[in-house]
């Protein structure tokens, strides 16, 4: 007797393989395209793979929390690869100690500016109180933002979603950004898209080069910290204010 | 590379352990970087093993990322009530993000380069 094919979906959509196998089919076939584009940063391959599974999940009728079983291996990942960004950081130390100052007033003043310009800009349009405290940390990596978040009032998962964003916006838009300023230096490069996109703008940066890319990790890291510190602080300004 | 995974783990695990432990509002994953950085600095030197097994998975960093980013989906509706202010306030605010941060970096360097007489460069 051979299986029906809703058979085999009923156990493939229940396995972690299915999530799994497509997110790696997804990123690899957004890569390509990618790269067919000669590295067009329109098509950054974490948007387009996104994309993809969203329209798959979605056409299909899974759910986020069955695809996640799967994907989570890949999720998880990102635990030993933020340890790895040890290494770079290592390799590229001593260029980055003689830039000690002009990395810490760069950090201070782009912390600021993501801090501000995002909460000022929504405010402006109308956004309510909860969506300002989850758009303060938009600029840091996800546990830290939802950290954040929840401390001040806002919504973790909004955050999340505000942090996802965030990134993606970030290394689509940093090569035009950084070519209009005709900054060339790519320590300079990667440290600007690390503070403002943190983990995805790493990842784009690596793609550039590892010295784009410790810097980027440097300036993620860094931001969490300040951006941690910055936002509660900020946040007593304005309500005292 | 078993053994450079094993190491990338273990400290992960450590930091993973202090931030439960000392309440630190940080992942412990980057509390982990942080030791992993300061243990090579003690060491002085870089395993070529931990260098090739960091790289190959840095170089797919970007992957790594959209599980989380599909996750998005769950939040559709909830975005989609304040778009306007969420993409203008999100989208702005990082561009200017990353062009404060260039420019005022780059500045300072020149500045150290012309007190420097220009040795080391960039």
């Amino acid at each position: 007797m051979t299986p029906r094919i809703t058979d085999v979906w009923v156990y493939l959509s229940a396995s972690p393989l299915l999530g799994l196998t497509l997110t790696l089919i997804a990123y690899q076939a957004a890569y390509w395209l990618y790269q067919r584009a000669g590295f067009n940063p329109l098509l950054n391959p974490v948007l387009l793979a996104i994309l993809m599974l969203v329209t798959a999940l979605t056409l299909t009728g899974t759910s986020y929390a069955t695809y996640f079983d799967g994907a989570q291996f890949v999720h998880f990942l990102l635990g030993p690869a933020t340890v790895a960004l040890a290494v770079p950081l290592y390799l590229q130390f001593d260029k980055l100690k003689k830039l000690a100052l002009p990395l810490a007033v760069a950090l201070l003043a782009g912390s600021l500016t993501a801090i501000v310009s995002a909460v000022g800009i929504a405010w402006l349009l109308g956004a309510s109180e909860t969506t300002l405290l989850s758009l303060a940390p938009k600029s840091v990596t996800t546990p830290i933002a939802m950290g954040i978040a929840e401390k001040l009032g806002g919504i973790p998962s909004l955050a999340a979603v505000l942090v996802m964003l965030t990134g993606v916006s970030g290394s689509v838009m940093a090569k035009y950004v950084l070519d209009g300023l005709r900054i060339t230096d790519h320590g300079v490069r990667g440290f600007a898209v690390g503070i403002a996109a943190h983990g995805i703008g790493t990842a784009r940066a690596f793609q550039v080069s590892e010295q784009a890319g410790a810097f980027a990790g440097l300036g993620m890291g860094l931001n969490g910290l300040v951006t941690a510190m910055l936002v509660p602080l900020l946040l007593v300004l304005w309500r005292w204010i | 590379m078993l053994g450079a995974l094993t190491v990338l783990l273990v400290f992960q695990l450590i930091g993973e352990v202090l931030v439960h432990f000392a309440r630190l509002p940080i992942p412990g994953p980057v509390i982990g970087l942080l030791l992993l950085f300061l243990g090579l600095c003690l060491r002085g030197s870089l395993a070529l093993p931990l260098r090739d097994t960091a790289n190959g998975i840095l170089q797919h960093l970007s992957l790594l990322f959209v599980p989380a980013g599909v996750g998005v989906m769950v939040h559709f509706s909830r975005v989609s009530g304040e778009w306007l202010p969420i993409l203008a306030a999100t989208i702005i605010s990082t561009a200017l993000a990353i062009a404060v941060s260039a420019l005022v970096m780059q500045a300072l360097m020149r500045g150290r380069e012309g007190a420097d007489d220009g040795k080391g460069g960039a």
